[in-house]
């Protein structure tokens, strides 16, 4: 029972971070039908700039940390929408209109150079940093000494998560952007000649894509501990897998496979093996194309003759 | 198109503040790219984690960017003459310029040598870039010619082909990077049956690779099978493979089915990885078997006693380049089987649906074509040549390991489809020169190798999605006689 | 109502589609006789491409039977497969929005319509593969076949240009003569004269005719071209909202007060111009990157 509630609280924590990722691959596909291979990549290199302003930040003197987390989550936020609206608009934006796998073959060459660029400028090895934020509650403690607990961390990262999550549902319902939004996702052409600038709302996709995926990488940073460029395939397919199981093009949908994959990553490698745990989550991903593509929350789609 | 010109012509001189901003805002943006990545540079000292600065790294390429833009602004403003001369200044300089790294060099130039392009385009057509239609045909022109080409360059590279190993300046290396290159040709021209030819996107061909190497390696490990018997069967597990993994995922749309297939070619290193007792797992299997020389010979120094060596049999003294000259005759042979499968194929009913299914697969539905089967037979066919090949790696490595098998593998081997040209077998080879063999001539680079690749990838997705040489000749003609293309061309200029 | 005497072809019994909450065909019951034009008729929305869907198999429907009668037996098209449906009843059709394989030769389309046919005869591949003349033979009859569409359709001339490079109009007669190719007992087609010009339709309307009279098929038609159904048609059915709502010849069809009150009765029903019409969905399915 005690083991049962630890994991349940690391698979959360966990999950909230696949969460973020995976909003971005259900926006984007919502909006124009693409799967986005190189946001795992963007999420690694919001990572990276984490990791660089932490210790930019350190250097010159920055040592509260509540301080230095807001500083940091808004640089990585905002150098990371940059490489997302960039990425748009070189990589995708050309190829709209072009056969359907182009912007696939496209995503799966950006993912690359992305991955090599930081490696070619950041160096190969794994990136350490001390941990920040240390400490926790203990929830219960087990006749035999075994302690459920959960860190400072892990509440931070479910809190801003929701928060995030909340502010974010806002955005989408509220707002003229969110309008748009849902205005482009339903037919292109329509909402162009009503006004909607269709260009400007894909690349804000993109650009809230990266920025929540930018949260997600100072997490990781901050939970983890150490980063290297090659994160980003991994999570990006775990994200990917949590918005399939979602539903693609929902947004609950992405935040609910977040938290299933967590979960089930979770308690997949404290009772059965840790080694097969990507299996797990593999084997997630092919079962639920095969037998419901259209994931929990995804609304069906009729094949059009 | 004229009128258009003239009214661009015919505008007020050139507004340098608009220009400026254009030229600034867009290294705003490179700025942004590369300060926190490039700039700063994370090192260990010590334990510690700190960073160093680039801060001139940044500058130049931000510079580099600004100045590239004014010249692409210029050239749309209808100054191509001399942006062309200037750019072709740059590149040259560059080329002898003293940079803080080879990567800034060589986007210098490269950056340089593709604004005069597009300047040179501009001057001769009056316009600043080409419409995609217009390049379209452009290159599917070339594709033609290339194809009609093929006639005679098809046999002249086979006989090359043949006869490298004995040219005077093929020594060990040479011939080792023919046979890396040949063992891409054929998985490209396998790949190229189920993405070029059947239009499904399959991210995960090197499962049936790795199929392919482990079930030679395991059957001449477990059982002592010969490699003459184990490469039938690699093909057919591999194929086999195909099957059980094609036939629930065929349905499916077809970026979900790229995912899928991603999804199986991990599930299967991944076990590959982890099932140490059966596979070896990270450390893989080594001391795989030889082969034979068709079973008669070895291609050893001393053959062990009542056997015979390859140098025996011919009465030749001995050299461990045999062995090599015979791997790389090898792989000629079979990827020169794909090849000829391939092209066989394409004039049969099976080969005409796979492209049926890729243009419109519901068409094909309505004219009574089993859309599962169809495609289960490009999906068995490209496994079993997969498996093929991945014996053949498997003897000629003499070991194996699951990091062989990756994700990025996959990656390379659809990259030259799609480089080359989705359904051009033609294509397939010179995109495997390209990939494969030009990082082999140019080892200095080799890091820049992937980054090249993957910028590749996206490139010719915007610049030509169907590929630099794809061009698709007719399997069948009703009029033979005149060529098909010609009398196209004909009524075309004649609308 | 006014008799249609004849020998059944299709007997549809009581068809119905729902969509979720939405019932877009609505226990439709008629009967399409052998070598006769049937045409489907009925203001947008009226539930025929639907109709169309569940007898090609593209839909299973939810309700109803669908016979089709031929020397070999009945076959129920509600229970075929899609593919089987042209395989084994020889039910062909065409679409709304033409579907070629715009990439291949108009006469490669023409001979992939004969797949299974072809298959056959090349061994499934294997003894095409090697070349064996049983394969040259069934290739050659094949392409005779065609040459023997091409001609009807007036298209010999372009055999070997890519089939997406043909004018609007030659694409939807190529679209018919690939249907025939596969030999079909019956022909269903979706709009076929939808954007022709009055000349193109003329021609269309003598391709029909002569595919009724000549090679004696049964042809199923949905039409928005009055000019085309009344001129041509044996048997005219008429949905509105999902329901049939008067069967019979062109000239019963025409005089029914009920199928006047659909067409003209109510303001709401003021139809836009079918070009602009068929346009819409295309132009959202494009965007999809479909």
């Amino acid at each position: 029972m005690e083991y049962f509630l630890q994991q349940l609280i690391n698979g959360l924590t966990l999950g909230a971070i696949y969460g973020l990722i995976a909003i971005g691959y259900t926006m984007v596909y919502g909006i124009i039908g693409m799967i986005n291979f190189a946001h795992g990549e963007i999420y690694m290199i919001g990572a990276f700039i984490a990791v660089i302003s932490f210790i930019v930040l350190g250097a010159a003197g920055i040592t509260w940390v509540p301080i230095m987390l807001l500083l940091v989550l808004i640089i990585s936020m905002v150098f990371t929408s940059i490489y997302g609206w960039t990425i748009e608009r070189l990589a995708y934006r050309p190829l709209r209109g072009s056969f359907r796998l182009a912007p696939l073959i496209s995503a799966i060459g950006m993912s690359i150079f992305l991955q090599n660029y930081v490696q070619l400028v950041q160096g190969a090895r794994v990136k350490p940093m001390p941990p920040m934020i240390q400490g926790g509650f203990t929830v219960m403690e087990r006749a035999d000494g075994f302690a459920v607990s959960i860190s400072y961390l892990q509440i931070i990262i479910i809190l801003l998560t929701t928060a995030l999550m909340a502010g974010f549902t806002l955005l989408i319902t509220r707002t003229e952007l969110g309008r748009a939004q849902r205005a482009c996702e339903q037919d292109k052409t329509m909402a162009g000649l009503l006004g909607v600038n269709v260009d400007r709302t894909i690349s804000l996709t993109f650009v809230l894509g990266a920025a929540l995926a930018a949260v997600a990488g100072v997490m990781v940073t901050l939970y983890y501990g150490v980063i290297d460029f090659f994160i980003g395939f991994l999570a990006g397919v775990k994200a990917f897998t949590a918005a399939v199981l979602g539903g693609i093009g929902s947004l609950p949908g992405a935040m609910l496979g977040g938290l299933l994959i967590g979960l089930i990553e979770a308690f997949w490698s404290a009772y059965f093996s840790i080694e097969y745990k990507d299996v797990a989550t593999f084997t997630i991903l092919v079962l639920v194309l095969i037998f419901r593509p259209t994931g929990l929350l995804g609304k069906p789609e009729i094949e059009k003759v | 198109m004229t009128a258009l010109a003239s009214q661009q012509s015919g505008r007020p001189g050139l507004d340098l503040p608009a220009m400026l901003k254009e030229a600034g805002v867009t290294a705003l943006i490179a700025l942004a790219l590369t300060f926190p990545l490039v700039g700063l540079r994370t090192v260990d000292v010590g334990s510690r984690l700190t960073v160093s600065p680039r801060f001139t790294e940044v500058a130049i390429a931000v510079a580099l960017v600004f100045i590239g833009r004014i010249g692409l602004i210029l050239t749309r403003e209808k100054q191509a003459l001399p942006v062309l001369v200037v750019s072709l200044g740059v590149a040259a300089a560059a080329w002898f310029l003293p940079f803080p790294s080879a990567a800034l060099k060589v986007i210098a130039i490269a950056g340089a040598l593709i604004i005069a392009i597009r300047a040179a385009i501009t001057a001769r057509s009056d316009r600043s870039t080409l419409s995609q239609q217009e390049r379209d045909r452009a290159m599917d022109r070339l594709g033609a010619r290339v194809q009609d080409a093929a006639v005679w360059i098809g046999p002249i590279a086979i006989l090359f082909a043949i006869v490298l190993p004995f040219m005077p300046f093929a020594n060990r290396s040479v011939v080792d990077i023919g046979i890396l290159i040949l063992t891409y040709i054929m998985l490209g021209w396998g790949l190229n049956i189920v993405v070029g030819l059947a239009g499904l996107l399959d991210l995960g061909y090197v499962a049936f690779y790795a199929v392919g190497a482990y079930s030679y390696a395991l059957l001449a490990h477990y059982f002592d099978f010969s490699f003459w018997l184990c490469l039938p069967l690699a093909g057919l597990l591999a194929a086999t493979s195909g099957v059980i993994l094609g036939f629930p995922v065929l349905r499916l749309r077809g970026d979900y089915f790229a995912i899928v297939t991603l999804g199986f070619g991990e599930i299967i290193r991944i076990v590959l990885l982890n099932w140490g007792v059966f596979t070896g797992g990270p450390n893989g299997i080594s001391g795989i078997p030889r082969p034979s020389f068709f079973g008669i010979a070895d291609f050893e120094r001393r053959p062990p006693e009542g056997e015979i060596a390859f140098h025996q049999l011919f009465g030749i003294a001995f050299d461990p380049m045999h062995r090599i000259i015979f791997l790389y005759y090898l792989i000629l042979a079979l990827a020169l089987c794909v090849n000829l499968f391939t092209m066989r194929i394409r004039k049969l009913p099976v080969g005409r649906a796979w492209e049926a299914l890729r243009e419109d697969d519901i068409a094909c539905t309505s004219l009574g074509i089993n859309r599962t089967n169809i495609k289960l037979a490009a999906f068995a066919i490209a496994a079993m040549f997969g498996g093929f090949a991945g014996s053949f790696f498997a003897t000629r490595q003499g070991f194996i390991s699951p990091e062989s098998f990756t994700f990025i593998e996959s990656a390379i081997i659809l990259a030259i489809v799609v480089l080359g040209g989705m359904g051009s077998q033609i294509g397939v080879v010179v995109a495997a020169l390209i990939i494969i063999g030009l990082p082999e001539a140019f080892r200095e680079l080799a890091e820049y190798r992937m980054l090249a690749f993957g910028m590749g990838m996206v490139l010719i997705m915007v610049w030509r999605p169907r590929g630099l040489l794809a061009h698709r000749d007719p399997t069948i003609l009703l009029h033979p006689k005149r060529s098909a293309r010609q009398q196209q061309a004909d009524s075309e200029a004649g609308e | 109502m006014t008799a249609i005497t004849g020998t059944p072809l299709l007997e549809v019994e009581h068809l119905t589609m729902r969509f979720g909450g939405l019932v877009a065909v609505n226990d439709v019951s008629f009967t399409a006789m052998k070598q006769q034009i049937t045409a489907v008729i009925g203001p947008n929305g009226a539930g025929k491409t639907t109709m169309f869907n569940c007898l090609t198999g593209f839909y299973s429907p939810t309700v109803g039977r669908l016979a089709l009668h031929r020397d070999e037996g009945i076959f129920l098209l509600e229970r075929l497969e899609a593919f089987r449906i042209s395989q084994q009843a020889a039910v062909a059709r065409t679409f709304q929005n033409i579907r070629l394989f715009a990439h291949m030769s108009v006469l490669e389309n023409l001979i992939v319509a004969q797949h299974n046919k072809l298959m056959k005869a090349s061994g499934f591949s294997v003894a095409g593969l090697l070349g064996l003349p049983v394969y040259r033979k069934a290739e050659k009859e094949a392409v005779e076949l065609a040459r023997h569409w091409l001609d009807k359709v007036k298209l010999t001339k372009f055999a070997d240009w890519e089939a997406g490079n043909l004018p609007y109009g030659a694409q939807r007669r190529l679209e018919i003569a690939r249907a025939m190719c596969t030999e079909p007992v019956l022909l269903c087609l979706d709009e076929p004269a939808a954007g022709l010009n009055p000349r193109e339709s003329g021609d269309l309307a003598e391709l029909l005719i002569y595919i009724r009279d000549e090679e004696k098929i049964g042809v199923l038609l949905i039409e928005h071209d009055m000019s085309v159904v009344m001129r041509i048609s044996d048997h005219v059915v008429v949905l509105d909202y999902g329901r049939k709502i008067s069967d019979g010849t062109p000239a019963y069809v025409k005089s029914d007060p009920t199928v006047i009150r659909a067409y003209l009765g109510e303001e709401e029903h003021e139809e836009l111009p079918p070009e602009i019409i068929r346009d819409l969905p295309e132009v959202a399915e494009r965007e999809e990157g479909a």
